[in-house]
């Protein structure tokens, strides 16, 4: 092994508009879309032909098919077919994730360059046999005569013939995301509008950032769409005020206004040595200093299912003997805008602070105007695993563009994990 | 036990009904402790007025039960929760989730002057109506006369009447209690805070609890056994309350030594027998009593930690009418006796270290009662002991203290004709009568090793009757 560790360097990224559930990419599956945001890699920074050291990307929602799902975009696109990939998978936090371990790589010397990205579909989704169906199946085909095949296949009943949809459910608790979510808002005390007024300001810097043509080398056009199709330029306190609570009862606080709807998309992000950029004439947007991943225990109710990063940020920040004011901009990932708002009241109270994360003092306020200034999840909409490589190229972007500074990525992930990220230029 | 028909009745379906439409009064089954159950079910709201002094105590009193607490965020509240150890959840009034408290706590020592009283009104009035059945309301206060200034006394005096009347606001057999701590007795309040949060405390309603310095260092506690390795005295143990108090003593680790008139000894015996505890069978009005029972102690357990003087009798009849046996008699038996005994314990020092002395006086000796001149002014007299005893017996590290039972469901209660009984029994804030056990559970926390800074306090054991109140 390298002793020896070298900075790794966000050098790009690329991704497409994303689409609402069964909208413009209804028909558009994760390979094309993956394949799409790579060839976006490639011709951004002329990569034609190019070997790169490696691919890591990965789908939350995957067809039994897609196998090799970043192998088989990777040889669709003008990268060089030498190039290696590989799936990973880690639910929302799939792309951060697949950005860590590349940059990791690259810090060991294993690599010089890599993209980083994901993929999902929510319209394009598997649908599976129901378990009675497909065992039955799998006898038939195990069956060594036509006889005993027939015999097999005549147990088929037509209440079988049920397919399982994909659900956004934990397994292990039933209750879906936004109901999880829905019992950490009662939790903190949410008050609707502090949650309505998070998702305008996501959907007012969205579309701020496109306005000003921020987005312009972020995000390539396809299938007709040029902005993401969720984003609602005009949404306001009130306009989203009128929404009625979909989550936590009748009495609840969460709406479609201030959760993410599902969505169809794919992002890419090019990583590498300083080395490696100059040889290909790019310029570094910033460097990845850390990251940290946290879990936690959901099942036996003694946390919040997404509230995972409210622990991983503070452990990567001792490490880093940073605190949490020490940032110039904060990207946290809006799945809801309960959960941006439970976290940054957990970093506030003396409570979480002292019994659950073990600390003297609250890690305190952050300056909400640096809180994700280009727009979030709520405006953006969050296809999983395309939500990582979105986020650390706008952030990448938003300090080069600043020249300088340090950035902080959380996201939050399903089964009550928590993927975090430093950025600095 | 006696029953109590009415309530059977309006806790049935039917009569359930058929009361809340004509109006009657529709007590509730009240939650009553047993042993191994947590401190409280529920969920518990604390808060503070600013600048109080109490909530780290509180806090860390909740914490070491286990209890499930909220505070509000960004409160002083939540800070002292935070170093206390208590990990406290969050509630805001302004999200509007309907939960629903099993106790509210405030701590109103930060009230300063009257314009601060606002803070009752900011904290109760929108989850007064979120207590749950047999819930708690709980303020923390100063002592009026050891405050600062005037116009604090004035303030912290006012919240007595606050107390009162969410006590009868509450229903549904919720409690309303107030306690005043003085300054330098913050550390001393866990007995007190467990005991009102907790179901034992069930008829204990309205109340005013006093917690001064302590006479002794607490030590650290079983809370499930408080009273282990302590030897407890009960005068009149062999029937109703008497009864009641040794097996509780005993219930939270205490040894009995039961004490009553050698005619009932073999109910005493009944008694003491499925306890483990010793008798005495003696007459505490013969003039070698003290001296009996001083011998007993020292012989037996080398002291006493516990006294229970709850031995007594009822001789009824208009002051007009009455012989004078009648009143000396009572008079000798309920007032006098445990004067001697108390004296020749104190004399022989065989009271031990945070040692408890625990009287036994009655709604009619605080308000007095048509046929009862005799008892009554004995009953009082049982107050009168308490109110110059604390500062003489303090010296010595022994507290003293009285509960004063109102409508208690006994034998005797059972005999009344049924307009009084039935008066007695719906007359209060729980609409029912009490238990033994509740009268009890009370003295059970004066004679905790914990409640070293409880001393002088006066606590009717009445479900805020409104006689006398």
């Amino acid at each position: 092994m390298n002793e020896k560790t070298r900075p790794a360097y966000v050098l790009g990224g690329n991704r497409i508009p994303f689409a609402r559930s069964n909208g413009a990419y209804a028909k558009a599956s994760n390979q094309d879309m993956l394949t799409t945001v790579l060839d976006g890699v490639v011709t951004n920074h002329a990569l034609d032909g190019e070997r790169l050291g490696e691919v890591a990307a990965g789908a939350v929602l995957k067809h039994a098919r897609d196998i090799n799902l970043t192998r088989e975009s990777v040889l669709g696109t003008k990268l060089a077919p030498q190039t290696p990939a590989y799936d990973i998978g880690q639910a929302c936090g799939t792309g951060l994730e697949a950005t860590i371990l590349v940059a990791n790589k690259i810090a060991l010397g294993q690599t010089d360059s890599a993209i980083a990205g994901g993929a999902d579909t929510t319209s394009d989704a598997p649908i599976s046999l129901n378990d009675d169906l497909r065992e039955i199946l799998l006898e038939a085909n195990a069956a060594r005569s036509t006889t005993d095949r027939i015999k097999a296949l005549s147990k088929i009943r037509p209440g079988q013939i049920v397919p399982d949809f994909p659900r956004n459910a934990e397994p292990r608790t039933g209750l879906s995301m936004g109901g999880h979510t829905a019992v950490m808002a009662e939790d903190w005390g949410l008050e609707r509008e502090e949650q309505d007024e998070l998702s305008a300001r996501s959907h007012q810097n969205l579309a701020a950032a496109y306005d000003r043509g921020f987005m312009d080398d972020l995000v390539s056009p396809y299938l007709g769409l040029e902005r993401d199709g969720n984003l609602r330029p005009d949404s306001t306190v009130e306009s989203l005020g009128k929404l009625r609570p979909v989550f936590g009862g009748e009495n609840g606080t969460m709406t479609a206004g201030n959760s993410t709807p599902l969505s169809d998309g794919a992002s890419a992000v090019l990583l590498g040595t300083e080395e490696w950029a100059s040889a290909h004439g790019i310029e570094p947007l910033a460097r990845f200093v850390d990251a940290e991943v946290a879990a936690v225990d959901f099942v036996g109710k003694k946390e919040g299912l997404l509230m995972a990063p409210a622990y991983a940020v503070p452990r990567m920040l001792e490490r880093n003997g940073l605190t949490l004011q020490d940032f110039d901009l904060y990207e946290i990932h809006e799945a809801f805008a309960a959960q941006v708002l439970c976290t940054l009241k957990a970093w506030e109270d003396p409570v979480f602070c002292k019994q659950r994360l073990g600390l003297e003092a609250p890690l305190g306020e952050i300056d909400r105007a640096k809180l994700n200034v280009n727009g979030g999840s709520l405006g953006a909409g969050h296809p999983f695993a395309a939500t990582g490589g979105r986020i650390v190229a706008s952030l990448a972007k938003g300090l080069a563009e600043r020249g300088e500074g340090r950035g902080l990525i959380s996201v939050c992930a399903a089964s009550g994990q928590g993927v975090v990220a430093i950025l600095e230029r | 036990m006696p029953e109590d028909l009415y309530s059977q009745i309006v806790n049935s379906r039917i009569g359930g009904l058929v009361a809340g439409n004509v109006g009657l009064p529709q007590p509730v089954e009240l939650d009553r402790y047993e042993k191994g159950e947590p401190l409280i079910e529920g969920e518990v709201l604390l808060g503070a007025a600013p600048g109080g002094r109490l909530s780290g105590s509180i806090a860390r009193v909740l914490a070491g039960a286990g209890a499930s607490v909220r505070t509000e965020l960004e409160s002083e509240v939540r800070v002292a929760a935070g170093e206390a150890g208590l990990d406290a959840g969050i509630w805001n009034p302004d999200a509007g989730a309907d939960t629903r408290f099993k106790a509210l706590v405030f701590d109103a020592t930060g009230i300063s002057e009257t314009a601060e009283l606002h803070e009752l009104w900011e904290f109760f009035q929108p989850t007064i109506r979120s207590v749950e059945l047999s819930g708690r309301v709980i303020v923390f206060g100063s002592v009026p006369e050891s405050c600062g200034s005037p116009r604090e006394a004035t303030a912290q005096r006012a919240l007595e009447g606050f107390s009162r009347a969410v006590g009868k606001e509450v229903r549904k057999g919720a409690t309303a209690q107030l306690v005043q701590v003085v300054r330098g007795a913050e550390g001393a309040i866990d007995s007190t805070l467990r005991f009102l949060l907790s179901p034992r405390s069930a008829y204990v309603s309205g109340q005013v609890a006093r917690i001064v310095e302590p006479v002794a260092e607490t030590p650290a506690l079983d809370w499930d056994r408080p009273l282990s390795g302590k030897v407890a005295l009960v005068t009149g143990a062999s029937r109703g309350i008497g009864a009641a108090i040794a097996d509780v003593l005993s219930r939270d680790g205490a040894h009995v030594v039961g004490l009553d008139v050698p005619a009932l000894e073999h109910d005493l015996r009944e008694v003491t027998g499925q306890i483990g505890g010793s008798v005495l069978a003696l007459d505490i009005t013969e003039d070698d009593a003290p001296a009996r029972i001083a011998d007993h102690l020292a012989e037996a357990h080398e002291g006493v930690d516990i006294v229970v003087h709850n031995a007594g009798v009822t001789r009824d009849k208009t002051l007009g009418r009455m012989d004078a046996e009648r009143w000396d008699l009572l008079m000798d038996i309920n007032l006098s006796a445990q004067e001697r005994i108390d004296d020749g314990l104190l004399e022989r020092q065989l009271i031990r270290p945070n040692g408890r002395l625990v009287g036994v006086s009655s709604i009619s000796g605080i308000a007095g009662n048509a046929g009862q001149t005799n008892y009554s002014t004995s009953k009082a007299g049982v107050i009168g002991r308490v109110e110059s005893m604390a500062g003489v017996v303090a010296g010595a590290g022994v507290t003293i203290n009285a509960v004063a039972p109102g409508f208690i469901e006994t034998a005797m209660t059972q005999a009344m004709p049924v307009p009084t009984r039935e008066a007695g029994r719906r007359m209060n804030s729980m609409l029912q009568g009490g238990l033994p056990l509740d009268v009890a559970e009370a003295i059970a926390w004066f004679a905790s090793p914990a409640s070293a800074g409880v001393n002088g306090n006066v606590v009717r054991v009445c479900g805020q009757s409104l006689i006398g109140a």
